[in-house]
C-alpha cells in the first residue's frame, strides 16, 4: 500500500493535535501554519467545510479537521491554527491549497521508516484509508495521515452531495 | 552548420496566414470575380512560401510554390476561379497545415495527399505547355498593377501657390470659395501672405491685396486641383507643386546635425552653440530678407511633411504587437491585486478620516478602474475568428452529408475575453454539427415541406448587458417535444407522469447519453455533446437556452459573461456576512418593512410601483442565525428576463470585484459563482443569481408538491 512507498528513507513530518490525540502529515505536503483567522462560511456547504480565508490574495476553503473525523468539537483557543496543505488531486498535475483547522501546532518530527506500522483495521474510530500508518513517540501514538486521500475531492464532494 | 533557429515566430505567423487564407478562399467562393481577393489569396501563399524557405520549411516552401502557381494563373485571368480550384486550394491549405503541425511533431505527412492535390491543380491549368510559359512573364504586369495602384492610394502634398492679381474681385470672383473647395479635396492648410496689405487708410476695398499658400494632403491629382482654379486662371499667378519628400526627410534624420558634430568634436561649448541657433527664420526675418509671412508659410509646409511622415510612422507602428498570453493573465492577476489593494486603500482612508488620503484614495481609486478597463481591453478579441472557423465547418460537414446549407454569421465584431473566445470553441463546435446533422433537412425533403432547399444557420453574437448572447439558429426540422418526453422516459430520466412544458423537456437535450437519432453518423447522434456543451458553458458561467418550433426550426442561445476576471459588483450585508451580486443585473433598491410584509400575508411577493414582485431571502436561504433588521433592503436585479428581488440586511455600495474561483471542492456549491476579497482583508461571496433562482424554484416546486 502507500506506506511502502516511504519506506526508503526517513521522512518530515508536522505534528498537530486534535483535542488529546496526535496527528501527523509529510512536510512536503504542508505550505505553512496560520493564526486562526475570520473564517467565511459558505452556505449549504457540509458542517465540516469551514468556508473559506483570504491568502494573500487567493480564497482558500478550509476543512474542520474534527468535524471531518467526526470528534466532538472543541472551544477556539489562541493555538488555534490553519495548516495551509497542498494537495495533489489524482486525476490532473494540478495542486489544490487548502486549509485544515486544527487545535495546535506541536513539532516537526523525523521518523525512520520502522518506526512506523502499517494501520489496525479495526478500532481506530476512523476510516483507515485516511492513515498512512500509526507512529510512536514517548509511548504515544502518532496517527500520519494520508492527506491527499482526506482532501480528495470524491471525498469532499461525496459528502456533500450527501449532506 | 547546425545553427538553431527560432522559428516559432514563422509557424505562428504561418498558422495565421492559413486562416486568412481559408477566410478569403470562402469569400472568394461567394464572389468568384473579385480581383482584390485573389490578390489576397495570392499574396498569403506568397508568404507562406517566401519566409518558408527561409526558415528551412522546404516541404512547405515546395507545396506552396505549386499552388501558387496555379493560382497565380487564376489571378491573370488565365483560369477561371471554379469551385473546383477553390475545393483543391482549401485542401491544399489544410495540407500546409499539416505540414507544418509535422515540422513541429516530427510525424511523417501524407504525401500521397499532396500529389493529389498537386496533379488536380495542374489539370486545371490550360493543356499546352508553352501556355505555361506564357504566363510567366504575364506575371510580372500582374503584379505591378495593384502596385500602381497602391501608390495613387498613397496621399501627395501639394504646395500651390495662388496670387490673384488686384483686380479680381472685379470679375466677381471671391478666392475665399476656391479655398473652400480646395478643402473639400482633402487636409488643406492654408497661410496667407498679408504683408501687400497697405494701411487701413490706403485700403481699397475692391482691391485683392492677399496671396495664399495652400498645403493639401491629398489622393487626387495635380489636375484635379488645376480645375479647381480654371475660371481664374487668367487672373492671378498660381503655382503647383508635388512635395513628397519623406525620402529627403529621412536621410536628414539619418545624417548628424553640423552643430552636434561640432559638439562633439569640442569645437563650441553648448551655450555658444544655443545663441547661434537662432531659429532660421528668424534670423532670415531679421535680415530683412524675407517677410515673416512667408517664413510662416514654409514652416506650415515644413510641418505638413512632418505630420505626414509621423502618420505614416504611427500607422506602421500601431499595427499590432504580439504578447504571449500567460503574460497577459499575470498582468490581469496583478490590476486584481491592485483592485484588492485600493479597496483596501479607501476603506482605510474612510476610517483615518483625512481629508487629503482621500482624496488620494479617490484618485488612485479612478486610475485603478481605469487600468482595470484596459487591462481588461487588452484582453478582449473579437469572435470574428471563431466564426469564419465555422464557414468552413459547415461547407465541409453539409457537402459530406449531401445537403445544402448556408451559414450567415453577424456580430463577428463583438468582443469578448480570450479565455471565452477559447473555451468556447469547442461548445459551438458541437452545437452546429447538431444543427446540420440532426435540424437542417436533406434538400429533397425540405423541398417536399415547402422549404428553401437550402438550409440556413445563422450565427450571431449580440452584447447584453455584462453579457454577450451568441445565438445559433437553424431553420431545420425543429425539435419535437413529444419525442424528447418519450426519450426521457425510456432512459429513465423523466417518470412517464411528470408535467413536462415545452422548455423543460427541451432541457433533456443537455443530460447525458441522450440522443433521438435514429441511426449514429460519424456526425454526431451518440449521444454525447450536448451535455458537454452545457457543462462547458456553466464553466464559463454562462447559461444555455433552447428554442424550438416544430418544422421551423431550433434557436440555442449562449449566454456568457464578458470577462471571467473582474466584475462590478454589489456589495451587501446580511447579519455580518458580506455577498456580492453582480452590478450588471442589479435595476434597483427599495426598502422592505415589516408592514409590507405583513400586507403580502407572509408571501414573498412585493408591489413595487405596481409590478409584483417575487423575492427571496437571502437571510433564509443560507440559514443565516440572527435578527433581521425592522427595515430590510431589496435588491431588485433582472434574472433570466424577469424581475426578482433579493432580501438583505445593508446594501453597502459598488465593489469592483475581483473573482476568485472557490475551488474544485465547492463545485457543488453552485448558488456561488466564486469568492472576492474585500478591502477589510474578508472574504465575501459572489451569487450567481440565475442559478439560485433556479434552486429556489425547484424547491418550492417540489415542497407544493409534497403538500
Amino acid at each position: 500500500m502507500s506506506n511502502e512507498q516511504t519506506t526508503t528513507s526517513s521522512t518530515q513530518y508536522l505534528t498537530f493535535t486534535l483535542g488529546t490525540e496526535v496527528f501527523a502529515v509529510d512536510i512536503a505536503k504542508i505550505r505553512e501554519v496560520l493564526e486562526y483567522t475570520q473564517v467565511t462560511k459558505v452556505p449549504r456547504t457540509p458542517a465540516f467545510m469551514c468556508g473559506v480565508i483570504n491568502l494573500r490574495g487567493s480564497v482558500v476553503p478550509v476543512v474542520n479537521m474534527r468535524q471531518k473525523f467526526n470528534m466532538t468539537q472543541g472551544e477556539k483557543s489562541v493555538n488555534t491554527c490553519i495548516i495551509i496543505l497542498e494537495i495533489a488531486p489524482e486525476e490532473d498535475g494540478g495542486v489544490v491549497v487548502m486549509g485544515a483547522l486544527a487545535d495546535s501546532v506541536r513539532e516537526v518530527m523525523e521518523l525512520e521508516p520502522n518506526q512506523i506500522e502499517p494501520p489496525p483495521k479495526i478500532g481506530m474510530r476512523l476510516r483507515t484509508e485516511f492513515l498512512k500508518g500509526m507512529g510512536k513517540q514517548d509511548g504515544r501514538f502518532i496517527m500520519i495521515l494520508d492527506i491527499d486521500k482526506v482532501f480528495s475531492v470524491e471525498e469532499l464532494s461525496a459528502v456533500q452531495s450527501a449532506g | 552548420m547546425n545553427v538553431e533557429i527560432d522559428t516559432s515566430a514563422f509557424t505562428e505567423e504561418a498558422y495565421e496566414l492559413l486562416s486568412e487564407l481559408e477566410d478569403s478562399l470562402l469569400e472568394l467562393e461567394a464572389s468568384p470575380q473579385d480581383q482584390d481577393l485573389i490578390s489576397r489569396v495570392f499574396r498569403a501563399m506568397h508568404t507562406i512560401k517566401g519566409s518558408g524557405a527561409m526558415f528551412g520549411f522546404d516541404a512547405v516552401a515546395e507545396f506552396t510554390h505549386e499552388v501558387e502557381t496555379v493560382f497565380d494563373m487564376a489571378r491573370n485571368g488565365t483560369i477561371p476561379v471554379t469551385k473546383q480550384l477553390i475545393d483543391l486550394t482549401l485542401a491544399a491549405r489544410d495540407h500546409i497545415r499539416s505540414l507544418l503541425d509535422a515540422a513541429a511533431s516530427g510525424d511523417a505527412v501524407d504525401q500521397a495527399n499532396a500529389n493529389r492535390i498537386i496533379s488536380g491543380l495542374r489539370s486545371l491549368s490550360p493543356d499546352k505547355k508553352p501556355a505555361g510559359g506564357s504566363t510567366t512573364p504575364a506575371a510580372p504586369t500582374g503584379s505591378k498593377a495593384p502596385a500602381q495602384t497602391a501608390a495613387a492610394k498613397e496621399p501627395n502634398i501639394f504646395r500651390i501657390r495662388f496670387t490673384p492679381n488686384q483686380d479680381i474681385f472685379g470679375t466677381g470672383t471671391n478666392p475665399l470659395l476656391l479655398l473652400n473647395e480646395l478643402r473639400e479635396l482633402g487636409e488643406c492648410r492654408i497661410v496667407a501672405h498679408t504683408e501687400k496689405l497697405p494701411d487701413f487708410d490706403d485700403l481699397d476695398p475692391e482691391v485683392c491685396y492677399t496671396g495664399w499658400e495652400i498645403f493639401l494632403t491629398s489622393e487626387i491629382g495635380e489636375n484635379a486641383i488645376r480645375d479647381v482654379f480654371i475660371f481664374v486662371e487668367d487672373e492671378c499667378e498660381l503655382n503647383i507643386r508635388l512635395l513628397d519628400r519623406d525620402q529627403v526627410i529621412r536621410d536628414r534624420e539619418e545624417s548628424k546635425k553640423l552643430g552636434q558634430i561640432l559638439l562633439e568634436r569640442g569645437d563650441v561649448n553648448a551655450s555658444e552653440l544655443e545663441r547661434a541657433l537662432m531659429p532660421l527664420g528668424d534670423r532670415l526675418v531679421q535680415a530683412g530678407v524675407v517677410s515673416p509671412d512667408k517664413v510662416r508659410a514654409a514652416l506650415t509646409e515644413q510641418q505638413v511633411i512632418q505630420e505626414k511622415h509621423d502618420k505614416k510612422k504611427t500607422a506602421e507602428t500601431a499595427t499590432s504587437v504580439r504578447v504571449p498570453s500567460d503574460k497577459l493573465d499575470s498582468l490581469v492577476d496583478l490590476v486584481g491585486e491592485l483592485v484588492t489593494m485600493q479597496a483596501r486603500l479607501n476603506q482605510t482612508a474612510g476610517t483615518i478620516g483625512d481629508h487629503t488620503l482621500q482624496l488620494i484614495a479617490e484618485e488612485v481609486e479612478r486610475l485603478t478602474a481605469e487600468l482595470r478597463d484596459n487591462t481588461m481591453s487588452i484582453r478582449m478579441l473579437t469572435i470574428d475568428t471563431t466564426f469564419n472557423k465555422f464557414k468552413r465547418l459547415v461547407r465541409d460537414l453539409s457537402t459530406e452529408l449531401g445537403k445544402e446549407i448556408e451559414l450567415i454569421t453577424s456580430g463577428g465584431e463583438t468582443e469578448l475575453d480570450k479565455t471565452v473566445i477559447d473555451q468556447l470553441n469547442d461548445p459551438l463546435v458541437h452545437i452546429i454539427r447538431n444543427s446540420i446533422d440532426h435540424g437542417v433537412e436533406g434538400p429533397d425533403v425540405r423541398r417536399a415541406r415547402g422549404k428553401n432547399p437550402v438550409g440556413k444557420i445563422t450565427l450571431a453574437a449580440i452584447h447584453s448587458g455584462a453579457n454577450v448572447l451568441i445565438r445559433v439558429e437553424d431553420d431545420g426540422a425543429g425539435l419535437d417535444a413529444n419525442k424528447l418526453r418519450a426519450k426521457g422516459i425510456e432512459k429513465g430520466l423523466i417518470s412517464a407522469d411528470d408535467e413536462l412544458s415545452e422548455k423543460e423537456a427541451f432541457q433533456l437535450i443537455f443530460a447525458a447519453g441522450f440522443s433521438t437519432a435514429a441511426k449514429i453518423t460519424n456526425v454526431s447522434g451518440r449521444g454525447v455533446g450536448m451535455d458537454v456543451v452545457r457543462r462547458s458553458i456553466e464553466g464559463l458561467r454562462g447559461s444555455i437556452d433552447v428554442n424550438s418550433t416544430l418544422g421551423k426550426g431550433t434557436t440555442i442561445t449562449l449566454k456568457l459573461p464578458l470577462t471571467l476576471a473582474i466584475i462590478e459588483g454589489l456589495l451587501v450585508m446580511v447579519e455580518n456576512e458580506y455577498f456580492v451580486l453582480p452590478l450588471a443585473a442589479v435595476e434597483e433598491c427599495v426598502e422592505l418593512s415589516r408592514d409590507d410584509v405583513k400586507k403580502a400575508h407572509g408571501r414573498h411577493v412585493i408591489n413595487v410601483r405596481g409590478d409584483i414582485i417575487p423575492y427571496i431571502r437571502i437571510r433564509d436561504r443560507f440559514e443565516i442565525e440572527g435578527n433581521a433588521p425592522e427595515i430590510e433592503q431589496i435588491v431588485i436585479s433582472e434574472v433570466d428576463e424577469k424581475r426578482i428581488g433579493f432580501v438583505v440586511d445593508k446594501v453597502v455600495g459598488q465593489h469592483q470585484t475581483v473573482i476568485k474561483t472557490l475551488g474544485k471542492n465547492f463545485q457543488h456549491s453552485e448558488e456561488f459563482s466564486g469568492a472576492t476579497i474585500l478591502g477589510n482583508g474578508g472574504v465575501a461571496l459572489i451569487l450567481d443569481l440565475t442559478k439560485m433562482v433556479r434552486y429556489v424554484e425547484e424547491e418550492e416546486l417540489h415542497e407544493l408538491e409534497v403538500q
